[in-house]
């Protein structure tokens, strides 16, 4: 029993002890917006077999990140899906320098396969749908981002408004509290679809379980996506910054419907 | 699949917690049961207010309270040469603030238990409140101590809130089971978050199971 005590007591320390060993030798963390979490997954992968290097990558609302990161969160990268909140990092000095755009995100509608009948012609078709089910007595939903602090939330509800149904969906809207979450909200049951970015419906984890629309990019303003350096940022976390604005790099988030700036 | 540091960032949180919390427990728990000052009530109602509180409250304002701004957070920073937000040490101290009542209710229930004459005799015969302590009163609070364990380790593996909003879901570092979790169904792999859902109820279960067992059989042995 004693010895068993012991034994116990060993593992607990052993246990405990790395903790500040592990964060001094860790791969840099780099916050990403969530319509990022397939491209840069694989951009990532195929980062370290090229440079050997591996990254913590964490996946979010570019709102809460650039909050966090003004609290002082250990970033060394961050990748926002609204240059907004790069720039105003900047200003304040929690940030290297402006950074650069290294994607534009497109909006798209998606759902789960035969909810609706898709038509190219009017994107929001499935929209106009879900609303007349609503006011029949139906119970619908739709998903979007939340527009507070979710870029793609804010395109989302630009696009309602551009079709004159931001008002009219409002008691359908149900928010995520990121794209992904949107995107996941929008394939559930109970509801008809959602708006979310165009990047999360091309990836093969979504592919056989929904279809999509692409939304017409005038019916928002763009989604200009900045990337920049933190102040905490090491080697290897600008290495990466330069690698994914070479071809590789760029042209991962071209497979993943993003426009990649020249 | 499996994310083992996130099992290892939620055990190191658990066994850390419940190591750290458990002497304070002992020591607020027997204050409580026992000693008679005035505003006793506000320190039990303060111990138990973690457990109505949502965590989206606590984690708000712990956040503000650890930020460099904050005279907390000045102050860590200005000693360690780091904040304490968005790291392990961070929703350390998160988790044992909201872990107080877990620690210390059932503890004090047992000490209240124990027969007010028990510990005068033991007094009466040469016993001094050190050594009543240790061989009258903790024997006999042990179950208490057992469920204290139990409950704070098993809460601590499942904190979500609290965690996500001090500690960001850094991985390796803030990133707990239950987070890791939430971030894999958020990429739409329901597999990974299956598995580890599983595990993290597996982990819960047995840890209840066994030290509920252990307190049944004291239970026997004594009853």
């Amino acid at each position: 029993m004693r010895g068993l005590v012991t034994a116990s007591c060993l593992w607990l320390v052993t246990l405990c002890l790395p903790a500040s060993v592990q964060a001094q030798s860790a791969p840099p963390v780099v916050a990403a917006a969530s319509d990022l979490q397939f491209a840069l997954t694989e951009a990532a992968e195929r980062f370290e077999q090229q440079s050997g290097h591996a990254l913590r990558l964490n996946f979010g609302s570019s709102g809460n990140f650039r909050r966090q990161i003004a609290q002082g969160a250990p970033f060394e990268l961050y990748l926002s899906a609204d240059e907004s909140y790069v720039l105003a990092l900047h200003q304040e000095g929690h940030v290297q320098d402006e950074g650069v755009i290294y994607a534009i995100g497109r909006l798209a509608w998606l759902q789960s396969p035969g909810t609706a009948e898709l038509d190219e012609d009017n994107p929001l078709a499935a929209v106009e749908q879900a609303l007349a089910a609503h006011q029949a007595g139906e119970r619908q939903r739709i998903a979007l981002a939340n527009p507070e602090h979710a870029p793609y939330g804010v395109a989302a509800k630009e696009v309602l408004e551009h079709a004159g149904l931001w008002e009219a969906t409002a008691d359908l809207h149900i928010l995520g509290e990121n794209v992904s979450q949107a995107a996941q909200y929008a394939l559930s049951d109970d509801v008809s679809g959602g708006l979310v970015a165009y990047s999360l419906a091309l990836a093969p984890a979504l592919e056989a379980r929904s279809e999509h629309l692409l939304i017409p990019e005038s019916w928002h303003n763009p989604l200009r996506q900045r990337m920049v350096l933190t102040n905490q940022a090491g080697e290897v976390a600008e290495q990466f910054y330069q690698w994914l604005q070479q071809d590789t790099g760029r042209a991962i988030l071209s497979d993943y419907g993003f426009v990649v700036p020249q | 699949m499996m994310d083992w540091a996130a099992l290892s960032v939620s055990l190191r949180l658990a066994v850390l917690t419940c190591l750290i919390l458990l002497p304070l427990g002992i020591w607020a728990g027997r204050a409580l049961a026992y000693a008679r000052f005035k505003g006793r009530g506000f320190f039990e109602a303060l111990v138990a207010l973690p457990l109505v509180l949502p965590p989206t409250v606590l984690g708000f304002y712990l956040l503000m309270a650890f930020s460099r701004d904050a005279p907390l957070g000045a102050f860590w920073a200005s000693v360690f040469g780091s904040g304490l937000n968005f790291t392990f040490t961070g929703i350390l101290l998160a988790s044992l603030v909201a872990n107080l009542p877990f620690a210390i209710q059932p503890i004090q229930r047992a000490f209240e238990n124990i027969p007010a004459n028990l510990r005068e005799a033991a007094w009466c015969s040469g016993l001094s409140p050190w050594q009543t302590l240790w061989r009258i009163e903790l024997p006999l609070v042990w179950p208490g101590l057992l469920s204290a364990f139990a409950l704070t380790f098993a809460h601590t593996l499942g904190e979500f809130g609290v965690v996500l909003m001090v500690g960001g879901s850094i991985d390796a570092e803030t990133r707990t089971l239950a987070i890791a979790i939430y971030d894999r169904m958020q990429a739409f792999d329901e597999a990974a978050a299956a598995l580890m859902s599983a595990v993290l109820l597996s982990v819960s279960f047995i840890t209840i199971g066994v030290v509920y067992g252990l307190a049944g059989r004291r239970r026997r042995v004594h009853g």
